[in-house]
């Protein structure tokens, strides 16, 4: 989900100006009046398309509990997601209630933009710790947690038998992940053993944490690229590609890495629990796929962990039934909707076996295990601001033109000096 | 202001208009009404035109201006900050590599300039057949969606599965990966800006040379000019006009590249600071890193840079274009 912010380098339009205009257009219709009883219209805004119908449901459900209200669902793609609603915040004409995602969910915490929901009776234990840390600013809970992702391996059953070695198993080290790569890589065929990709989420986020370091201190004021422990997280990757494991910077921008995973050209490919669905669904590779835990670094093998949260517009004319729907919309009758549906893993506790259950011919279960040792997905006030600087250093390092010892010291100073200025 | 506008209109053919199309016949020196007395009804013709001149152009002009004094919130709200965001940009190590790039980007793309009068002037010989055919071929990228333009040209240049190296491979040549070298990627683009720009002056340029009278042809055969000799003496100086308006407009859009490299490149493209313009710069600041009031200082600056070379370029016009 939060991938396709981060690294996806697809060929889409951006345009601005139109994107200004939309969100001009967007204005809000809910500002009848909250009377008991009166027909009030309450708007929900997500962006992802395949979660439209499980969202529907939800909006069906919460009326049946309030027959006045009218959830109206407001889709916008990812890619102008927060463009608009930035703008339309800004305008006074956002929705009551939308998602967010935990770069963008700081920013909106710390303006003043969103409502705490402390009083919604929300039990921090039914959400992972990691989720649960993730939405709270300031001791406040500011997000309902919705669903979350964590990573695993996935591997070409076909090319691993081709070659005669054994899958990926729980307790793989970085040694083994290394040694197997190697064993699968055959330049004649112009086949690689894995995918060292520039993904955070997917593929270094884990490896720092696997090596003991931290992407940003958890309170979100120091970097933590200067440390030893990051420079192994990120050495892993820039070594597989200088061993000829994984094929190079260069080749990965011009040709989406998954791309190569689904063609049989990359054996191991990392990728969060989102990429199950659409896995199944690919009949180039729905049955030579399956996945595996990560390989434990020095630290263990810990997966970062990313969810989507309910939050509340503060200037929402109907707060109190906006909170209660943020509730409801990640509450226990909620996740059984959407653990149903398959697309996401809820994030209410106790309701992942059913998206488990969706797709029997993986292991899925990985992604649930991964829970006890997944770490925060690094955030702060304003994340997008080093997280340029960041994917434009490491570009750098994994295409080689700098080594990743002196990339990550300009990486650490830069991104201090950004999270310096963030705290003014 | 209306005034101004109201005078312009009136003037028959402009000064400036006249570049346009080269086409223009007369030396028309205001035959019309003096300044100050043109019909009431003129202000109806311009009137829509001026409107959305003010409310798009120029009043987000004026606003990124005072914008670009300020440091504004995330949500709205703004506090005055002097001269904060020049100073702030001028010591940015990122603006020199922009403008580096920009102007680079800049005088390749002029290069497709002499291209089109090439090609405008082949497909205006006479007895060409298919000339429609031709023309149509030369402007379908100007009819094309640019994302659909970056897409396939990603393709082109894709270092392990690109035509473009395919056959390069046939001759033997071992080709790299276009888009992500940072030696290569900035030309690489400027390559299909030129491809994608050409249509269009291609088709200015032939209007402009069937402007050319064809007893100044005629005279020159009789004067025994070959074909050569034709096209550099008469042809061009002939041409000239439409070829000011066009580099004029050229080094506008040039200064102003931002879309081929966004959709072809991608932000953790290694070859980024190679490529990065003004425009990149400030899509980076505004959308990218929240700053809005940063962002707007970076547009006047371009806008400063525009004014700059558009000025100069009227102002050389007098030593190379001829008007008939």
């Amino acid at each position: 989900m939060l991938r396709s912010a981060i690294t996806r380098r697809g060929a889409a339009a951006v345009a601005l100006a139109a994107t200004a205009a939309l969100a001009l257009s967007a204005c809000s219709d809910s500002g009848s009046a909250a009377g008991d009883g009166e027909a009030v219209t309450l708007e929900y805004g997500v962006w992802d398309q395949k979660q439209e119908a499980a969202m529907k449901e939800i909006a069906a459900a919460f009326t049946e509990e309030h027959p006045e209200v009218t959830v109206k669902l407001v889709t916008t793609p990812y890619k102008e997601y927060f463009t608009k609603l930035q703008t339309s915040v800004s305008g006074g004409s956002a929705p009551d209630v939308f998602w967010m995602n935990g770069p963008n969910f700081q920013l909106y915490a710390s303006n003043g933009v969103l409502a705490p929901l402390d009083d919604q009776g929300i039990d921090p234990a039914d959400y992972p710790q990691g989720l649960v840390d993730l939405y709270t600013f300031d001791g406040a809970l500011f997000g309902a947690p919705k669903d979350f992702d964590t990573v695993g391996l996935w591997y070409n059953t076909e090319l691993f038998d081709a070659a005669g070695v054994a899958y990926p198993e729980a307790g793989w080290t970085w040694d083994d992940l290394k040694a197997t790569a190697a064993k699968l890589t055959d330049p004649a065929k112009g086949q690689f053993g894995i995918a060292a990709s520039q993904f955070g989420q997917e593929n270094y986020y884990n490896s720092i944490a696997q090596a003991g370091g931290e992407v940003i201190s958890p309170d979100g004021t120091e970097s933590g690229y200067g440390s030893p422990e990051a420079l192994a997280g990120i050495e892993l990757w820039t070594d597989l590609i200088a061993a000829g494991s994984s094929p190079t910077a260069q080749q990965m921008t011009d040709t989406n890495p998954e791309d190569l995973f689904f063609s049989g050209k990359v054996a191991m490919f990392q990728n969060g629990s989102w990429a199950a669905g659409a896995y199944a669904d690919n009949p180039d590779i729905a049955d030579k796929v399956n996945v595996a835990p990560l390989a434990a670094g020095p630290d263990g093998n810990q997966s970062v962990i990313h969810g989507l949260a309910n939050v509340v517009n503060a200037k929402s004319d109907q707060l109190e039934l906006a909170k209660e729907f943020a509730a409801f919309a990640s509450g226990e009758a909620a996740s059984d909707i959407m653990a149903d549906s398959g697309t996401v893993i809820p994030a209410f506790d106790g309701k992942q076996q059913a998206w488990v259950d969706a797709l029997p011919q993986y292991d899925l279960q990985v992604y649930i295990d991964a829970l006890d040792t997944a770490v925060a997905y690094p955030v702060s006030k304003n994340t997008a601001a080093w997280t340029s600087i960041e994917s434009e250093i490491l570009s750098q390092v994994w295409a080689g033109s700098i080594s990743p010892k002196d990339g990550l010291q300009q990486l650490a100073t830069e991104m201090q000096a950004a999270l310096d200025s963030e705290s003014e | 202001m209306t005034e101004l506008i109201a005078q312009r209109a009136s003037a028959p053919i402009s000064e400036l208009d006249r570049g346009r199309l080269g086409a223009a016949p007369g030396r028309g020196r205001r035959r019309g009404r003096g300044p100050g007395q043109s019909p009431w009804w003129a202000l109806l013709f311009i009137g829509p035109t001026a409107a959305g001149l003010l409310a798009f152009y120029l009043w987000p002009t004026v606003r990124t201006f005072f914008m670009s004094f300020t440091e504004s919130g995330p949500f709205g709200g703004s506090e005055f900050v002097g001269i904060d965001n020049y100073v702030r940009l001028f010591q940015d190590p990122e603006l020199l590599g922009a403008l580096r790039n920009t102007a680079l980007y800049t005088v390749i793309a002029l290069v497709g300039i002499p291209l089109a009068v090439a090609i405008a002037a082949l497909l205006n010989t006479t007895g060409l057949r298919g000339r429609g055919v031709y023309r149509t071929l030369y402007f379908i990228p100007v009819v094309t969606m640019p994302a659909a333009i970056a897409l396939v040209w990603r393709m082109i240049y894709n270092g392990d599965y690109g035509v473009l190296n395919e056959v390069l491979g046939v001759f033997g040549i071992d080709g790299k990966s276009w888009l992500t070298d940072p030696s290569t990627a900035l030309v690489a683009i400027a390559v299909v800006g030129i491809w994608a720009g050409l249509g269009t002056n291609i088709v200015i340029f032939l209007a402009g040379l069937q402007g050319i009278p064809d007893t100044v042809m005629e005279a020159a055969d009789l004067d025994g000019a070959g074909p050569v000799r034709k096209f550099f003496s008469i042809t061009i100086p002939l041409l000239s006009p439409s070829i000011f308006f066009v580099s004029v407009i050229s080094v506008i859009g040039a200064l102003q590249v931002f879309d081929l490299i966004y959709m072809m490149l991608g932000q953790s493209n290694p070859a980024m600071p190679n490529t990065r313009t003004i425009v990149y710069l400030f899509y980076q600041a505004g959308f990218i890193d929240n700053e809005k009031g940063y962002a707007a200082a970076i547009a006047f600056l371009l806008l400063i840079i525009i004014l700059v070379l558009t000025v100069v370029q009227f102002r050389l016009q007098k030593k190379w274009v001829h008007y008939e």
